[in-house]
């Protein structure tokens, strides 16, 4: 069950996502290390999620597959890159995130019980399309399904798209 | 003191199509666009302060350009670690001018608190490699074709010309007009 973040990051690799930029969660275990160190991967560590989203929009923008790796703690800050960026400007970013506070009170620690309740919630509002994966006795096979599927609708309908990832999918 | 008008139509006429531009939201967008629209313009209309996050993944992923970002007193003071992630990185392929007129002028000219803040000194410590701080503007200190990450802080006046046109394209279409410049 689950899959290592090392498969995860192969699996990025494999659609040519080779410009992150983000700001760590421990939800994806290992995987910031891993794309850090990774020679094939330009991870830069952005401050804070709207920097992180605006620097994988000047990839995106050059035709480069780009990605932002963020905690669900984050969507506040994106909120409005997205909303007067790339929503209206069409420049299309996958946003992969991590979900804290998984279900709300009184799961996880106090700051991540009302987001951790709401997450989806600001992805709809907002029509970004999202994918989640909340069950952590997911076969391995499947989840990397549903992650290859996910990211290839990214690239063909092009348009701004989230994963939203529960502690335990990725380790 | 000159005007932050005048300091934009100068760069505009000195200007090439090496250059990608990147302007912030409100009155220098609307500068950029009046005194010379080109494809390699990227008028961020909205997402004050994201204008040099956006340069920097323009900056990584087109080495063989160059990159100017025009940024106010308020938008660069709104997302410092933004500048802190561009000085770390060492993008030398970007020229970052923030035109201070130590107000928020788009809005009504409140005040920022750009006044008592060493920008320079900011960029300085981000790791920015040639600072410049111009108290009277002249394009011969303005150098638009560094290659090594630079800062430039102009002091420039409260413009009184409100009634110059919005940036006319469609957001989309700014996108389209820039990715075509590529």
């Amino acid at each position: 069950m689950s899959i290592k973040a090392g498969s995860f990051v192969e699996i990025l690799k494999s659609f040519s996502f080779n410009d992150i930029s983000g700001v760590p969660d421990s939800t994806f275990g290992n995987l910031f290390n891993i794309i850090d160190d990774d020679s094939d991967i330009n991870y830069f560590r952005a401050n804070r999620e709207d920097t992180a989203l605006g620097i994988a929009s000047g990839f995106s923008i050059s035709n480069r597959n780009s990605c932002v790796i963020m905690q669900n703690s984050g969507i506040g800050n994106i909120i409005n890159p997205l909303t007067s960026f790339n929503l209206i400007y069409k420049i299309h970013t996958l946003i992969i995130v991590g979900w804290r506070g998984y279900g709300g009170k009184p799961n996880d620690a106090p700051e991540h019980w009302i987001m951790g309740e709401k997450t989806m919630e600001y992805f709809k509002m907002l029509g970004i399309p999202f994918m989640s994966f909340e069950d952590v006795n997911e076969s391995e096979s499947e989840i990397k399904t549903r992650f290859n599927n996910e990211i290839q609708k990214h690239l063909d309908e092009k348009l701004t798209r989230a994963i939203i990832i529960k502690k335990g999918v990725i380790i | 003191m000159i005007s932050r008008s005048e300091v934009i139509k100068q760069i505009m006429d000195n200007i090439t199509e090496d250059h990608l531009l990147i302007s912030t939201t409100g009155m220098i967008s609307r500068e950029v666009f009046n005194h010379n629209d080109r494809d390699e313009n990227f008028y961020m209309i909205g997402s004050m302060g994201l204008a040099s996050s956006f340069a920097f993944g323009v900056a990584k992923s087109n080495p063989q350009k160059k990159i100017i970002i025009l940024d106010g007193d308020g938008s660069f003071l709104m997302n410092l670690g933004a500048s802190a992630c561009i000085g770390y990185y060492k993008n030398e392929n970007i020229t970052h001018i923030v035109l201070d007129n130590f107000s928020y002028e788009s809005t009504g000219n409140q005040e920022s608190i750009s006044k008592k803040i060493d920008l320079c000194n900011i960029a300085k410590s981000s790791g920015y490699k040639k600072v410049f701080e111009l108290f009277k503007f002249e394009m011969k200190d303005l150098y638009l074709n560094n290659n090594e990450l630079s800062f430039f802080r102009i002091h420039v006046g409260i413009d009184s010309n409100k009634n110059i046109s919005r940036v006319v394209h469609s957001p989309e279409d700014i996108t389209k007009k820039f990715k075509s410049s590529l």
